[in-house]
């Protein structure tokens, strides 16, 4: 049986900025997937918790603050710890381009930077997604 | 305004013209849109005549400058005596780093300062903190204590410049350290001027780095407003700021209405503490969005300043500093474009005309590589020249509200305000602001207009210049700031020796007052001066407040 993926957006850190997580929460919602958005002021454990508990898909992570290099290679590794490698981990906001590749090294699948439209992570979203998850 | 004979013979031409001559063309070469419309919704007609703003009364509805309703500029001479403060909002890393910026901005003609903390330090949160991890300097400059506040100031003269500080949770904290730093100079605290954000309706609405619950914030936001008229009356004791509700996705209606009601609700709750309304109501200041649509937010400046007059008058205000609208600008960081980033500078320069011709106090001007990182030395001096040119050369300063009259900026002046007030209604329907934040109010308008705007830009019935449209494959050539790898480290070890080397018998014995004041309801002010002035770190006087006035949590909404 089919199931919906299932996505995690999180804001790791103190970045309220949250524009951007709540407008692609909203839009993968609308593309038929399940979300569940953290709310702000996530630690990267509290992040791997709720995705452990919500048995995810994809944890999309939003960061605008500039600390995304420490928080996001937290969360990859508590999710390694975790054994929990098959989930795709996606990241957006305001992220220098040559952090980009760094990020990618340590297993972030893709980088969604300012002036994405929404339907191209949705459809990378789609695509990425093993089939026989679902 | 106009006689009678006039406009119905206006009103007679109107109906040929579209008969004869607007409606032939229509036919047979439609318009590019059906229907033309700015960022709030709101329909725009093809041309504006007197006839739509018959009902005006000019000396009643639009009046001279520098007096009441003060709709066309809050002195009577505007930018022809003196041109708007320069104020780039600037701030990285380590105190040193930040300080050696201050100094690069004055040098090339700033003229205001203007404090970015990091993001521990808007949390109330020293560099050492576990919630620190990762984000040390790197939204803004790390203040953790007295000590860090004197190096961001050093050899900057604290009488001579004005500075205007982005902090709300622990505004009063960091607003006592820069009274104290003055005091430490000599420098009498009646003669130091700035603002300090101090803001915190809006960021429960929209900025989101709030600490304790509305009521103790509540209470907290009073203090500095009674203190401030008593002891350091230059000092603007708030920005009450709309730029953060329109960067979080709202339409410039929206950022109108909420941030007027957000100013409303300090009014009243410095009324209800028995405060004297002219006394206080003076150092209130605003803080607005420049976005793209350039008539709409003239036109949202300039009915701010009416409904803000209006509306403190009916409070009771006598004095005119108690009812104009002073404001500070910065043009619309979420229109920056990280694809060509060039071409912001030319965005930021139209945002920039906007709010010169709404007669900003001061203005920001956003740097071309903000979408990408901080901004660049070069990239700063750009945008701080594109105000230069606007105030140097353009000649839009040689008249006070030069748009003034223009039909359309009438009209659409008075429908913003409309606008405004039908959601002051449905606000006075939930209870108020504070319950409409509570119940999410705030936040589900502005999520909806966010994911608005997404959706035209995705199914591209909004351009975005190099975004959905006029784009290219290119390789960014702009070079990004470069922080100090060994700031965070200087930070901590700097953290370290001021809590061995201080007095902390009298830390402790400052923080206890403090404790003891809060639990009471005294004006905690004084307390948090003898806390700092000790050199009780930011962190430890926050945590105290923390532990008597608990931690707001938000509901999610999206």
């Amino acid at each position: 049986m089919s199931r919906k993926i299932r996505v995690l957006i999180a804001k790791p850190g103190l970045d309220g900025h949250d524009r951007g997580a709540k407008v692609v929460a909203r839009a993968l919602r609308d593309a038929g997937m399940e979300v569940i958005y953290t709310g702000l002021h996530q630690t990267p454990e509290m992040i791997v918790e709720t995705a452990v508990q919500e048995d995810v898909d994809v944890i999309g992570l939003s960061l605008l603050s500039g600390a995304h290099m420490t928080l996001f290679t937290d969360v990859i590794s508590l999710l390694k710890e975790k054994g929990m490698e098959d989930v795709i981990v996606v990241g957006g906001g305001i992220i220098p381009d040559e952090d980009i590749p760094k990020l990618k090294k340590i297993g972030v699948a893709e980088i969604f930077g300012p002036g994405t439209l929404v339907e191209d992570i949705v459809s990378f979203i789609e695509k990425h997604v093993k089939r026989e998850d679902r | 305004m106009f006689d009678k004979k006039m406009l119905k013979e206006i009103r007679e031409h109107e109906k040929q013209w579209e008969e004869n001559c607007y409606r032939p063309l229509t036919e047979r070469k439609p318009e590019r849109k059906p229907k033309f419309k700015n960022l709030s919704d709101i329909e725009i007609k093809p041309v504006y005549l007197p006839t739509d703003i018959e009902d005006v009364d000019y000396l009643k509805d639009i009046g001279f400058p520098g007096e009441y309703p003060f709709l066309r500029g809050i002195h009577a001479t505007m930018y022809r005596g003196r041109i708007w403060t320069m104020r780039q909002f600037a701030g990285f890393g380590t105190a040193e780093e930040t300080n050696k910026r201050y100094k690069y901005l004055l040098a090339h003609g700033e003229t205001g300062l203007s404090v970015a903390f990091d993001y521990p330090t808007l949390y109330g949160y020293d560099t050492d903190h576990p919630f620190a991890r990762g984000e040390f300097g790197k939204c803004g400059v790390a203040v953790s204590s007295l000590k860090d506040m004197e190096i961001l100031f050093d050899g900057i003269p604290l009488d001579k410049i004005t500075t205007s500080m982005t902090i709300n949770g622990p505004a009063a904290i960091i607003w006592a350290m820069y009274i104290a730093n003055a005091e430490n100079q000599g420098i009498d605290k009646k003669l130091i001027g700035g603002t300090i954000q101090n803001d915190i309706l809006k960021e429960y609405i929209a900025q989101k780095s709030f600490i304790f619950p509305p009521e103790s914030s509540m209470r907290l936001i009073v203090d500095t407003f009674e203190y401030g008229f008593k002891y350091v009356p230059k000092w603007n004791t708030i920005s009450i700021s709309g730029y953060h509700i329109r960067e979080a996705g709202s339409t410039a209606v929206q950022e109108l209405a909420f941030t007027l009601l957000d100013g409303l609700e300090y009014v009243k709750a410095a009324m209800a503490r028995g405060l004297e309304i002219d006394q206080f109501a003076p150092r209130l200041s605003f803080f607005f969005n420049a976005h793209n649509d350039f008539f709409e937010e003239i036109a949202k400046y300039r009915a701010a300043r009416r409904i803000w007059a209006r509306e403190l008058k009916k409070l009771g205000a006598k004095k005119p500093r108690s009812m104009y609208m002073r404001f500070h600008t910065q043009t619309a960081g979420c229109t920056l474009t990280a694809q060509q980033p060039e071409i912001n500078i030319v965005r930021v320069t139209i945002q920039a005309l906007a709010a010169v011709l709404g007669g900003t106090q001061s203005l920001h001007t956003n740097s071309m590589d903000e979408a990408l990182a901080l901004p660049s030395e070069k990239a700063v001096r750009i945008a701080l020249r594109t105000q230069q040119i606007i105030a140097e050369e353009s000649g839009v300063t040689n008249t006070v509200d030069p748009l003034g009259g223009s039909y359309y900026i009438e009209w659409l002046t008075d429908k913003m305000e409309e606008e405004a007030y039908k959601y002051f209604d449905r606000v006075e329907k939930l209870g108020g602001v504070i319950p409409a934040i509570e119940k999410g109010f705030f936040q589900k308008e502005i999520a909806e207009a966010a994911y608005r705007y997404q959706k035209e830009i995705d199914e591209e019935k909004r351009i975005i210049v190099g975004v959905n449209r006029y784009q290219i494959e290119e390789d960014l050539e702009i070079p990004l700031l470069k922080m100090d790898e060994k700031g965070e480290e200087r930070q901590i070890n700097r953290l370290k020796k001021l809590r061995k080397e201080r007095d902390n018998a009298k830390v402790q014995r400052n923080l206890e007052r403090l404790r003891k004041a809060a639990e009471g309801d005294e004006n905690l002010m004084p307390y948090i001066l003898d806390c700092v002035h000790s050199y009780a770190t930011l962190g430890e006087t926050c945590q105290v407040l923390r532990e008597v006035f608990g931690e707001y949590k938000e509901p999610i909404i999206y």
